[in-house]
């Protein structure tokens, strides 16, 4: 090719050659319609609610950079059980993201304490009417089906600190007398450092 | 009487698929060549119906003539275009014994002669659209046809000197295979010179659609410009049938060529289509200078020697 190029007119065969060869080639276009992407894992398509798990700790509408979650909640008083004194806890009125806002950042999903939120991959949602882009709690949680399960680790990679810590956990009590293996098992899991990443939990 | 009308109806059928042929393969050709796909929906079956589409919107547009415009000229100039690939078509064979319309004893004179009559209507559409890109094209478009007819008439008669007829069926028949090496320049010259009075890429400067919009053809809308467009793809048909029936032995192929005579030569026809649709992807345009020089300092001398090489050649051996 390179000898091609340098007598007279090679330049202009060179070219020829170029076009052939591509048109010999798969052509790139994705047919996107009628033929789905494939897309790459953890893909930031939409972010969905899993609203079992919200205590409405309000951290995520907090961190948003653009203020794109809106909560609002109530408290609701347990009767007392047992002589004890009535309890309270938050019930969720309303969660929506406004999508029209978001930046998809994902901080939301990493300041979720609960595992409440995820990452989904669907990412058709467009609207004519922007104000439809605001999702409310109900279709938030309808995402939740979307959510792929979290890929599976690479071959060689370090197992997560979870599983290693309970593993070494166990290998301890194991090599303890029978007497005194109460203690590591409840006390192993949570000390460790401070528990990485909650999210990928939800396996 | 009834053969003459049934050969005419072929003509016209031909000159009305062939192009559209040739413009659908460029959609494709083009699209691959640039690792795309090219159109895919119209007709449902990768975007076979895409020309019938276009033409339908076309049909669809308004018809606007410019207030300054020259109304009757400016009108005309499409018709002037397209009707003389037309007229070619009716006198170059696509087979043996009569396999052609008319079969006239000056042929290849009539054909030449009248495929210049089609760069006028580009002319006068520059002349008449009162704008001055559509001039500046059109004055592109007349300095081209200056420059390349001449070696394109040249390097015909190269061929005709070759075979001592001016009618294309004649000329088929004296063809031999080894005209193939000995007139290869007179074709590489009529063919490249022909590419430029076809202004196709990269022989497109005076329709250059990033410098002079779309040069003559600026002003027209709908149907007209639909028109234009069509004489382009007619031209590359005729030029593509022109060069096969003079450099490439016509209907003669390595077998059955009294039978499948006019299948050698639509094939003849669809590889050299192809061809202009390579050059066209592969080549980017080329510039006023370079374009003229092309003509005066290489296509002229190459068809003059060839010229020469035909006639020495005639005497010594013929």
């Amino acid at each position: 090719m390179g000898r091609v190029g340098r007598l007279p007119g090679g330049g202009l065969a060179k070219g020829l050659a170029v076009t052939l060869r591509t048109m010999t080639r798969r052509s790139i276009t994705r047919q996107y319609p009628e033929v789905q992407p494939d897309l790459p894992p953890r893909s930031r398509g939409v972010i969905a609610l899993f609203e079992e798990n919200c205590t409405v700790c309000m951290l995520c509408a907090r961190e948003c950079p653009d203020w794109c979650i809106y909560i609002d909640s109530h408290k609701e008083t347990l009767p007392a059980e047992g002589g004890g004194r009535a309890r309270t806890r938050n019930v969720l009125d309303r969660f929506a993201i406004d999508f029209a806002l978001c930046m998809y950042c994902g901080i939301c999903i990493e300041v979720c304490p609960f595992d409440a939120l995820f990452w989904s991959p669907e990412f058709e949602y467009a609207e004519y009417d922007i104000a439809e882009l605001t999702h409310e709690k109900e279709r938030l949680r309808e995402w939740m089906w979307t959510v792929p399960p979290p890929q599976a680790h690479d071959p060689a990679a370090e197992p997560p600190k979870e599983v290693g810590t309970a593993e070494k956990a166990a290998a301890r009590a194991s090599r303890r007398p029978p007497g005194a293996a109460r203690k590591p098992p409840e006390g192993a899991p949570k000390p460790p450092e401070d528990a990485p990443k909650p999210p990928e939990a939800g396996t | 009487m009834v053969e003459v009308v049934v050969k005419l109806a072929l003509v016209a059928a031909a000159f009305a698929v062939l192009p559209l042929l040739v413009g659908q393969a460029e959609h494709k050709v083009m699209a691959h060549m640039q690792g795309r796909l090219g159109p895919m929906y119209a007709g449902g079956f990768h975007g076979w119906a895409q020309l019938v589409a276009d033409g339908v919107k076309f049909a669809q547009k308004e018809d606007v003539v410019p207030r300054a415009a020259d109304r009757w000229v400016f009108k005309l100039a499409p018709g002037v275009a397209l009707v003389p690939y037309l007229l070619v078509l009716i006198v170059v064979p696509v087979g043996p014994d009569g396999q052609v319309a008319l079969d006239l004893g000056l042929g290849l004179f009539f054909a030449l002669a009248v495929m210049g009559v089609g760069v006028i209507g580009a002319i006068m559409a520059g002349w008449a659209s009162a704008n001055k890109y559509s001039l500046l094209g059109g004055m592109r478009v007349a300095a081209q046809l200056m420059s390349y007819e001449l070696p394109m008439v040249f390097a015909a008669s190269s061929v005709a000197m070759a075979a001592g007829t001016l009618s294309l069926p004649g000329i088929v028949g004296e063809w031999r295979w080894w005209w193939l090496p000995w007139q290869a320049i007179g074709a590489v010259v009529f063919f490249v010179a022909g590419l430029a009075e076809l202004r196709r890429p990269p022989f497109d400067m005076p329709v250059a659609d990033s410098e002079i919009i779309f040069g003559p053809y600026t002003e027209y809308g709908g149907l007209r410009f639909a028109l234009f467009i069509l004489a382009e793809y007619a031209g590359i048909v005729v030029l593509c049938a022109l060069t096969t029936v003079l450099f490439l032995g016509g209907w003669k192929g390595p077998f059955l060529d009294a039978e499948l005579g006019w299948l050698w030569t639509l094939l003849k026809v669809a590889v050299l289509a192809f061809l202009v649709i390579w050059l066209r992807v592969s080549y980017p345009r080329m510039r006023e200078d370079q374009l003229q020089k092309l003509a005066w300092a290489y296509l002229v001398p190459l068809s003059l020697g060839q010229l020469a090489l035909t006639g020495v050649l005639k005497v010594a051996f013929g």
